[in-house]
């Protein structure tokens, strides 16, 4: 699967020098530790920290491609995409403190009101 | 008002306008309506209601009175305003107009002074019979009852057949809402139901009757269909006994007309109605299912007498139906415990004998009939009522005896025996006998109609007969009394009861209408007709005697001319049928219910005594012929409605409710499987994306 991908984006060999595939490789194991540690995880912060990297992950994939295809949309995309996570994240520490003060407890498990 | 704008009118002469205050008869009574109303609504708790209802219905009859005096030939019309005006068609061309106002001829009058006078007499009446009940029970009553004279009036005066559809769905209304007066009684309330859905049937035969009245004619109005050279014509032919040149149409109007009038009078095959209103309070029955609402078929027969003549078969039916139901219901009369009741089957019978005499053209006859029937009919009820009201609710003749020596009871039963004497034709001396006989003796001479007379004398004994069981029963004989199951006072149970005797409000209105049943001999008797018979020379049920003419006296009965000898041969039957019941229920009787001669009688006759008594099944074989198959169709519509209907919706509901039932599962609240469920779903995605992307590859 792994060599398959690496096919599509054009390296077939690999470690040859730092290439595309390199940065991809390292954004698709950003992206899986974030994913990871968001589901095993039940820290509402870490929860939230997991999802910072899983962003960072995407952020990485689009300078590479910007990069490998000399045109700067990837990269003011990700200068967007930085500040509003930038926002993101205030708002969400802030919903963190509140959801905190109610239960008195970090555990995402506190807060289940909704299923069926 | 003075004299000289009165109804002054040759009686071919165009129809002139009758001056406003006529206008007063039906809105005397909706004043009564509205005060009786307002009282409801107030809270009123004495006897108020009554005494504003005897103003109004008086006031009313005073107005009828004026109304008697100041008549001339012919017919008048007072008009209030244009009710309805519809055009439609090329040029507007179709018009339908109905006015809201009122013909007055003198059947209007006649019809209208006995409506008015009575419902005041049975006014004062019920101020004591309904007294039990004052506060807003008080006020409903008479508020029905100033509404049912208002539509009466509104369907005896009405200008147009519309008009006498208002008054008779309404008078139909307020007999529905008073037989079931005591609602809270299961019994009361079905036979209010029964009433309204059996007279519906009839409704049904009206509506259309006057729905073709106007296709045919044009119009509905009395005063234009009365002068339309169309019935004129068909008049013509009719005269000279040729049917064939009046078109069907025209024919079959007075068909659907007369099931009308079967209905709201109780004739075969709709009477079962009328004895099962009896539930109502005793002047109820009086009123409005003895002597004035149960005669709207008779009038409305009467009223549109020229537009029954042009049928070759409608007069003979009514003649048949009016001597058959006469026939019946005095046998099922006859086998009858409950008094009200023998006295409803009276009813039907009596009115059957004026059917017959409108068929039998003799419309005097039945109008005197009605005449005579409405005072003494009015009057035996009544009495009945003060016996029910002193005996806490007993009407069953083998519970009663003797009330003619009970202290206090006098009065009811003198009155009891004037109306016995009258309904069983008593000679001469009573003016129920005068009015019998005009209608025997014609359906004697009219050709055909031999058997119809035949069942009408018949009829004649059978009446003496059970009018005089009730009266040797219940007024005369041993004293003895058992209270019924009414017993409202203070608790004393029936062996401390003591019956009370009518106070001078019933004992009053028995004595006027005692003697008016007295006055009216006169009235009906003299001069072939009398009074009544000018009354109805002057108005639209007069009959022509055209080519008949011929006939009179040209039939006998037994030998001799039926018209000179049918008051001796009634007087025979009528004292036959007085002497029987003496022999069966008074001589040798030692108590209330123990009568050994009518016992023997009884067990004489078989079985055929209990067919009678159980009203030779008819209500069981309309439930069996109608009620049983609308039943089981009503079954069959509810399961399919059931089944298939509600089946296929709550299918459809069902689907989405059982699907999220499931999906629900998924749901629970765990943040991190949503996650995993998302990321899987992602997965999947990709892989299934990299697999076609192979194969296309």
């Amino acid at each position: 699967m792994l060599e398959l991908v690496l096919c599509q984006a054009g390296y077939p060999e690999p470690m040859a020098s730092v290439t595309l595939a390199h940065y991809l490789v390292l954004s698709a194991a950003m992206f899986v530790l974030g994913l990871v540690g968001f589901i095993t995880r039940r820290n509402l912060i870490i929860m939230f920290l997991c999802t910072e990297l899983m962003f960072q992950a995407a952020g990485l994939a689009l300078i590479a491609f910007s990069r490998y295809h000399l045109n700067l949309d990837g990269q003011t995309f990700v200068i967007f995409v930085l500040t509003v996570a930038a926002a993101e994240a205030a708002m969400a520490l802030a919903l963190v403190v509140l959801l905190f003060r109610r239960r008195e407890s970090l555990s995402s498990e506190e807060w289940a009101e909704l299923k069926g | 008002m003075t004299g000289d704008v009165i109804l002054t009118f040759a009686a071919d002469a165009p129809v002139g306008v009758a001056p406003w205050w006529v206008m007063l008869i039906p809105a005397l009574p909706m004043l009564g309506v509205i005060l009786c109303t307002l009282m409801a609504i107030a809270g009123v708790r004495s006897k108020l209601p009554a005494w504003v209802t005897v103003g109004c219905l008086g006031a009313s009859f005073v107005v009828a009175v004026a109304m008697l005096l100041n008549h001339g030939e012919g017919a008048a019309v007072a008009k209030a305003w244009d009710w309805f005006h519809i055009s439609w068609g090329d040029a507007q061309g179709q018009q339908f107009n109905a006015i809201f106002g009122f013909y007055i001829d003198r059947l209007t009058i006649l019809w209208m002074l006995f409506v008015t006078g009575l419902a005041t007499l049975i006014g004062l009446y019920a101020s004591e019979y309904m007294s039990h009940d004052v506060g807003p029970g008080y006020c409903r009553f008479f508020v029905a009852f100033n509404l049912f004279v208002f539509s009466m009036a509104c369907l005896v005066m009405g200008a147009n057949m519309l008009m006498l559809y208002l008054g008779w769905e309404g008078v139909g209304l307020c007999s529905y809402l008073l037989i079931g007066y005591y609602y809270k009684k299961p019994s009361a309330v079905a036979a209010g139901k029964k009433a309204f859905i059996v007279n519906r049937i009839g409704d049904l035969g009206l509506a259309l009757g006057v729905y073709l009245t106007f296709v045919h004619f044009g119009t509905i109005e009395y005063a234009e269909l009365f002068a339309s050279d169309k019935l004129a014509g068909y008049l013509e032919h009719a005269s000279h006994g040729d049917f064939s040149h009046i078109p069907l149409a025209a024919q079959v109007i007075p068909m659907l007309l007369m099931v009308g009038a079967f209905g709201k009078s109780a004739q075969l095959p709709l009477y079962v109605w009328l004895p099962d209103a009896m539930e109502g309070p005793t002047p109820v029955s009086a009123l409005i299912h003895a002597a004035t609402m149960v005669t709207a078929g008779v009038f409305l027969i009467a009223r549109t007498y020229p537009v029954f003549q042009v049928s070759e078969y409608a007069l003979p039916t009514v003649a048949w139906i009016g001597g058959l139901t006469a026939f019946f219901s005095a046998t099922i009369g006859m086998a009858q415990f409950d008094i009200k009741r023998i006295m409803a089957y009276s009813t039907v019978s009596q009115l059957g004998y004026m059917f017959a005499g409108l068929g039998v053209l003799t419309s005097v006859g039945a109008a005197a009939h009605v005449f005579t029937h409405a005072f003494f009919k009015a009057l035996l009820f009544l009495c009945c009522g003060a016996v029910m009201h002193g005996f806490a609710g007993q009407l069953d003749l083998r519970k009663l005896s003797g009330l003619w020596r009970m202290k206090g009871w006098g009065i009811v039963s003198i009155t009891m025996l004037v109306g016995c004497l009258n309904l069983a034709g008593f000679p001469v001396i009573t003016s129920g006998f005068w009015s019998k006989d005009m209608i025997m003796a014609e359906a004697f001479v009219r050709p055909g109609m031999g058997p119809v007379g035949w069942l009408l004398l018949i009829t004649a004994g059978l009446t003496a007969y059970y009018t005089f069981r009730v009266f040797f029963r219940v007024f005369v004989g041993p004293q003895e009394y058992h209270p019924g199951d009414e017993l409202h006072d203070d608790g004393h149970g029936a062996e401390h009861f003591h019956p009370h005797a009518p106070g001078w409000a019933i004992n009053s209105v028995l004595v006027i209408l005692a003697v008016l049943s007295f006055v009216a001999i006169p009235l009906v008797a003299l001069n072939h007709g009398g009074w009544v018979g000018e009354m109805i020379h002057g108005s639209t049920a007069h009959y022509e005697a055209h080519a008949e003419a011929g006939h009179h006296g040209s039939v006998w009965l037994a030998g001799f001319n039926p018209h000179a000898v049918m008051y001796y041969i009634s007087a025979v039957v009528g004292i036959a049928g007085i002497l029987v019941a003496y022999a069966l229920h008074l001589r040798g009787r030692t108590s209330a219910g123990e009568a050994p001669a009518a016992e023997a009688f009884k067990n004489a006759l078989g079985p055929v005594q209990r067919w009678a008594e159980h009203k030779w099944y008819v209500d069981e074989l309309y439930d069996f012929l109608f009620r049983k198959p609308l039943w089981v169709l009503s079954q069959i519509f509810r399961y399919v409605d059931m089944l298939l209907v509600d089946g296929l919706v709550n299918t459809a509901g069902w689907i989405p409710s059982a699907l999220g039932g499931r999906l629900r599962r998924g749901q629970n609240g765990v943040l991190q499987s949503y996650a995993a469920s998302m990321a899987g779903g992602l997965a999947l995605f990709v892989v299934v994306v990299l697999i076609l992307a192979s194969r296309s590859g």
